[in-house]
């Protein structure tokens, strides 16, 4: 059934620290090691080994450069699905292979329905779906469904791969519709948001956005006569104390 | 968005088709439908033809034509399903009406009961067609209240060009009333005025989405530009949605398709009307084509002029 539940019981979702990341990759990899070996069938690669080398993948880390007002910063920004509450690639299937569990929020695609129309990856404004090239079934993020529910994996397993390896700790897991979680509560002490919030979609996951930079941090650089004039090594040093 | 052939086809020929079946339903239930099996045939098995086609056409597009069946499932939430429930429904409506019509004549209850169900039936194919693209946020050209009218008037235009053109060979056009060559031409022009609203209106539609809402940043950066992309080589979603290579022809293209139809197709319909006899029909056949390819350079640009929001993870200032 490709309409929306009305509520879900719980909204199971990550949180993504883009202060914390570093753009490792390590959660892309992750992700693409364990759904190409998990319950369902392999996320293919073309021309793996060739120079033109793609393949279909889950989670996706973009590197931008970003400026505020204090310059320019670099920001990891891994992206994936965001389990929406108001899905579009769920009421736009014409086979019912997209849908949103009701116990938990989490949306998936059932493979062996699904008639590769493309039609969901058309809906999502966050590019969250790929096309399976070789199955010509569509795939994306399941949350890893197939770990958080597995009673034979060790408790601390049983959380999406990407959270399980991040190295830095940027990404958190957990119920995002109780607003005592460990995520709802850090998702409030960080003022994490919904990307691209007019959409309409009401994403569940949230990103934490980078933190400010603390104001005494010295300017970047500084050109000109008065970068000409400012004494360096020792006299900088005294003349800078002298003058805070 | 990437122009597929397959969809530029379906939408095309499909919408010619259920554009020509809505006619039809229409001279049905007025009992405008001229006499003569030949006519009937013709008429009605070039409309169901070029239905049929479009149909087939959107199937080459699915990775798992076999499983195409499943699509008509999901009627209650997804346009595309709609569109498959309605143009089946359709088309059988118009087989019986063409039966009808050839069994028991033109004037009969039975081709005014099909021709309400057709005429009716081909439209909401139209709009479910139309709304499959009207429905999606994520590509605001689509996301406008120009999708439908476009859709619908070039679907009626191109229908009732192929129909006058169909009519004309078998003699019957002159003998069905007139205002089926001039409501094609009132279609024509009500398309060519959408459609040029639909451009101008996307040229100054104000963006609703930037870089830094994609990756939460409003209000804690001004601006954010790629620096290195997820992957070494183009992606699926890349060649999908990210579609760039002819958008500079666009001018020209638009240029062909409105000579296509307005110097074309509309002179060609009007001339044939005054002049009659096999003239006639050839110049309708020559607007009927003229009309049809039209539609496929302004399908083209229909999708390749489409920005969907995910190029604001590559590159895309806003969308
Ligand atoms: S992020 Fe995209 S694929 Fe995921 S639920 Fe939202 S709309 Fe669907
Ligand atoms: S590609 Fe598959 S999952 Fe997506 S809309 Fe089409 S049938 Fe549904």
């Amino acid at each position: 059934m490709t309409s929306l539940p009305e509520s879900t019981q719980r909204k199971l979702g990550l949180v993504i620290d883009l202060d914390t990341c570093v753009g490792c990759h390590a959660c892309a990899v992750a992700c693409k090691q364990w759904n190409d070996t998990g319950v369902v069938a392999p996320l293919s690669d073309q021309n793996p080994y060739g120079t033109e080398a793609s393949g279909t993948w889950l989670n996706r880390v973009h590197s931008f450069e970003a400026r505020d007002d204090q310059g320019g910063f670099a920001l990891h920004f891994p992206r994936s699905c965001l389990h929406c509450d108001n899905a579009p690639c769920v009421t736009v299937c014409p086979t019912g292979a997209s849908y949103k569990r009701t116990a938990d929020g989490i949306v998936l695609v059932d493979e062996d329905l699904c008639i590769g129309c493309g039609l969901c990856a058309w809906a999502c404004p966050y590019g969250a779906r790929e096309m399976d090239e070789s199955q010509g079934v569509m795939k994306k993020c399941t949350l890893c469904a197939d770990r958080i529910d597995n009673q034979h994996l060790p408790v601390e397993d049983r959380v999406p791969a990407c959270v399980r390896t991040c190295p830095t700790s940027a990404r958190h897991f957990g119920d995002l519709g109780d607003p005592n979680s460990e995520v709802s509560l850090l998702v409030a002490a960080r003022g994490g948001v919904a990307l691209m919030p007019e959409s309409g979609c009401a994403p569940t996951n949230r990103y934490l956005p980078p933190r400010e930079r603390r104001s005494a941090a010295a300017p970047v650089a500084e050109t000109g006569e008065a970068a000409a004039d400012a004494p360096g090594g020792f006299l900088g040093w005294l003349d800078r104390v002298l003058s805070a | 968005m990437f122009p597929a052939r397959s969809i530029i086809l379906f939408t095309t020929l499909s919408g010619a088709g259920f554009g020509a079946l809505a006619w039809l339903g229409l001279l049905g239930l007025a009992g405008g439908l001229p006499e003569g099996i030949p006519t009937a045939l013709l008429a009605g098995g070039l409309a169901i033809a070029l239905s049929v086609a479009g149909l087939v056409a959107s199937t080459f597009h699915l990775r798992h034509p076999e499983r195409a069946w499943r699509a008509f499932s999901q009627w209650r939430s997804s346009w595309l399903s709609r569109e498959g429930v309605f143009s089946v429904a359709t088309l059988g409506a118009a087989l019986a009406m063409v039966a009808a019509w050839m069994l028991c004549g033109p004037a009969n209850w039975a081709v005014t009961v099909a021709g309400i169900a057709t005429l009716l039936g081909a439209l909401a194919t139209v709009v479910s067609t139309a709304m499959i693209y009207r429905s999606l946020w994520a590509v605001p050209q689509w996301h406008n209240g120009w999708t439908v009218p476009v859709f619908l008037a070039l679907a009626v235009a191109t229908g009732g060009l192929v129909l006058c053109a169909a009519l004309s060979w078998t003699g019957a056009l002159t003998v069905s009333p007139a205002w089926l060559a001039i409501g094609t031409l009132l279609a024509l022009f009500a398309a060519a005025v959408a459609k040029t609203c639909a451009w101008n209106a996307a040229s100054h539609a104000v963006p609703a989405s930037d870089t830094p809402s994609a990756l939460g940043l409003s209000g804690r950066a001004a601006s954010a530009h790629p620096l290195e992309a997820p992957h070494t080589s183009e992606t699926w979603l890349q060649h999908e949605m990210a579609y760039r290579v002819a958008r500079r022809h666009a001018g020209k293209l638009r240029r062909i398709a409105a000579l296509l139809g307005l110097l074309v197709a509309l002179p060609a319909l009007l001339l044939a009307l005054w002049l009659g006899g096999l003239g006639a029909s050839l110049l309708l056949t020559l607007a009927a084509l003229a009309g049809l390819a039209a539609v496929l350079v302004e399908r083209w640009l229909f999708f390749a002029e489409a920005r969907h929001k995910v190029t604001l993870y590559y590159g895309a200032e806003q969308v």
